[in-house]
């Protein structure tokens, strides 16, 4: 274009406004292919809680179930590894379950409906690695002679108690996740539904 | 030439620019001719490249990226993994190779970098090739831990857990950004499928895109050398500089050598030690993937141990976020962070021949502390550990923010006026 030549004002106008439309409907095409990296509705459904049972499930043993693609732990703690929660109290980052990492049924001293039976999603809230069971006592867990039991997560080394609650300064932040679950009998527990929801 | 071959280039070259490409990219590219062993390894890289894509190629032929269970029980892409390891003829050469080369790629582009580091490459006017050549680096971790995923093994699993959790650090949108690279709730079938097409596709485009990025603003400006000094500032009356010689027939037949070194200790570990003692294929790895269970001991491939030494230092809680948010931004930084070097290096002279006492002793600490994170990496935190990865973090990052005063305060040596060459 020569410099005599003056600007056409309205071609430049609509040029832009050809543009404007062209972006939106760049953006709006885009919107069906980042839809679909999200869970798909099958991934959604999946979903379904389970039943497990717990009878033969002897003090001081732990059992761990899928529910969603993830391990639920459900251990069978004994009066000595509910008596060590006391001394843990002092040593977690969230003694009492204030932030919401369980069902309000679960917001008690043992995270658990029942006293004996906790339930947790043994996934590590730090990076999602499953934590390692260190139920021994003392210097014979390799955590040392004052460890009263509980999980070590391997990855990076976040420590937990026997009520999932993570330890202070731990690369962890959060407690274990209590799943909501609820008893269909004495020892029936169905994980991923408590009726309330 | 004969005429008829020349009527056939000229018939060419009026419809496209290949001799004046030819020209202007080999036989008339002038690089300085006082490169030494430290310049192999760009064209090394290069040649890791068509290595890791042509087989690659022939990797997909057999590969199945399938998270449900054969008839065995066995998951069908780990299943697949073993197919060609032991049942497709060369399948598992084709396989070495390519797990190999993911190694070797990062090896010589870890020298390639360290290089730049060591002749001022990345200062004015190469500051785009830096760029280039760190955003390469960077989608090149991507493409590394996308494939690791694919043969669906414990370490695959569990290592695509940790990283794709990482994300779901970031506040507000964390974890719906999470649950959209998974593509599911957990890493499952979904993340498989997804992190294979851009394995295979998406981020191998975007790789040689930058790689011919990378080439292109390096030959618009010309190349750096030992001596760092711009050979463009003394020419010949024909225009050419005095200290350049024609990229090729010399520096190709230079490379070459390279290449054939390069080879030798390459397949050597191909044919002798193809798991590299269990830092190039872990051996967590040939179980397969178990979402229930945690192997007692994880750890990155080698290539990614310094980095996530740094992730793993940082446990302290700051302005109301956690420390894993933090360790997240740590290690983002601690990549990230090389890219500002042409801006953070104030020192009036290019190569670490003129520099003074102070960078070198610099550039000493920051290797060793390197070395020392990427050790910290494959083994398990304990507080000692962690109190160490901390202190070489601090290191790593002083190496960078406090250049601009270190390399000012330096007493250099004058640059020559022209490069040293016996």
């Amino acid at each position: 274009m020569s410099v005599d030549q003056k600007m056409d004002s309205s071609r430049r106008t609509l040029l832009l406004a050809t543009s404007a439309a062209g972006g939106v409907a760049a953006v709006a095409t885009a919107v069906p292919f980042v839809a679909s990296l999200t869970p798909s509705e099958r991934a959604k459904a999946a979903g379904a809680p389970v039943e497990v049972d717990v009878s033969k499930l002897a003090p001081g043993e732990m059992m761990t179930v899928e529910w969603r693609g993830k391990p639920v732990w459900i251990l069978h703690r004994t009066p000595e590894m509910l008596a060590s929660l006391d001394k843990t109290d002092a040593k977690v980052s969230d003694p009492a379950s204030d932030k919401p990492m369980q069902p309000e049924y679960a917001k008690n001293k043992h995270r658990s409906i029942k006293p004996d039976y906790l339930v947790a999603v043994g996934i590590c809230t730090h990076l999602g690695c499953s934590p390692s069971e260190k139920f021994k006592m003392g210097a014979e867990s390799g955590m040392g002679a004052d460890w009263p039991g509980g999980f070590l997560c391997p990855c990076h080394g976040s420590i937990f108690d026997l009520a999932g609650r993570v330890y202070s300064s731990m690369p962890a932040p959060d407690n274990l996740e209590i799943p909501p679950h609820q008893y269909l009998a004495d020892t029936t527990i169905l994980v991923g539904e408590d009726g309330k929801a | 030439m004969t005429t008829k071959s020349q009527a056939v280039l000229n018939w060419i070259d009026e419809r496209f620019p290949l001799t004046s490409t030819w020209k202007a990219h080999l036989s008339e590219y002038y690089a300085p001719k006082n490169f030494n062993f430290w310049y192999f390894f760009g064209s090394l890289a290069l040649l890791v490249l068509v290595i890791q894509i042509v087989t690659g190629i022939f990797l997909v032929m057999h590969y199945k990226p399938d998270a449900s269970l054969n008839a065995s029980g066995v998951p069908v892409a780990f299943a697949s993994v073993e197919y060609i390891m032991r049942e497709v003829p060369g399948g598992w050469l084709i396989r070495y190779l390519h797990s190999t080369g993911a190694s070797a790629f990062f090896i010589v582009v870890y020298l390639h970098m360290f290089r730049g580091l060591l002749y001022g490459s990345y200062r004015k006017p190469r500051e785009l090739i830096w760029i280039f050549g760190t955003l390469i680096f960077l989608v090149l971790m991507a493409e590394a831990f996308m494939g690791y995923l694919l043969p669906w093994g414990q370490m695959s699993f569990w290592g695509a857990q940790v990283i794709v959790n990482l994300f779901s650090a970031i506040p507000v949108i964390g974890p719906d950004l999470s649950l959209v690279i998974r593509g599911d709730f957990v890493v499952s079938d979904a993340t498989l499928n997804r992190f294979f097409s851009f394995h295979v596709i998406a981020v191998p485009l975007v790789l040689i895109g930058l790689v011919v990025a990378h080439i292109v603003a390096l030959h618009e400006v010309g190349s750096n050398n030992p001596d760092g000094v711009e050979i463009k500032k003394k020419k010949d009356s024909t225009g050419k500089p005095l200290d350049g010689i024609p990229f090729h027939p010399y520096y190709t037949v230079k490379d070459i050598v390279g290449v054939v070194a390069f080879l030798f200790f390459f397949s050597a570990v191909v044919f002798f030690a193809p798991e590299g003692g269990g830092y190039f294929l872990e051996f967590n790895n040939f179980i397969p993937a178990d979402p229930l269970k945690t192997p007692p001991h994880i750890a990155p491939v080698w290539y990614f141990t310094p980095f996530y030494s740094i992730l793993r230092a940082v446990t302290y809680p700051l302005f109301g976020l956690d420390a894993k948010f933090w360790g997240v931004v740590a290690m983002g930084a601690s990549v990230v962070i090389i890219a500002f070097l042409p801006w953070l290096d104030r020192s009036p002279v290019k190569s670490i021949r003129y520099k003074g006492p102070i960078f070198k002793i610099a550039v000493v600490i920051f290797v060793i502390a390197f070395f020392i994170l990427g050790y910290l990496g494959v083994l398990p935190p304990t507080p000692g550990r962690t109190l160490v990865s901390q202190i070489c973090s601090v290191l790593y990052f002083a190496f960078f923010l406090l250049m601009p005063w270190y390399s000012k305060l330096d007493k250099c040596k004058p640059e020559p006026e022209r490069v040293n060459f016996k």
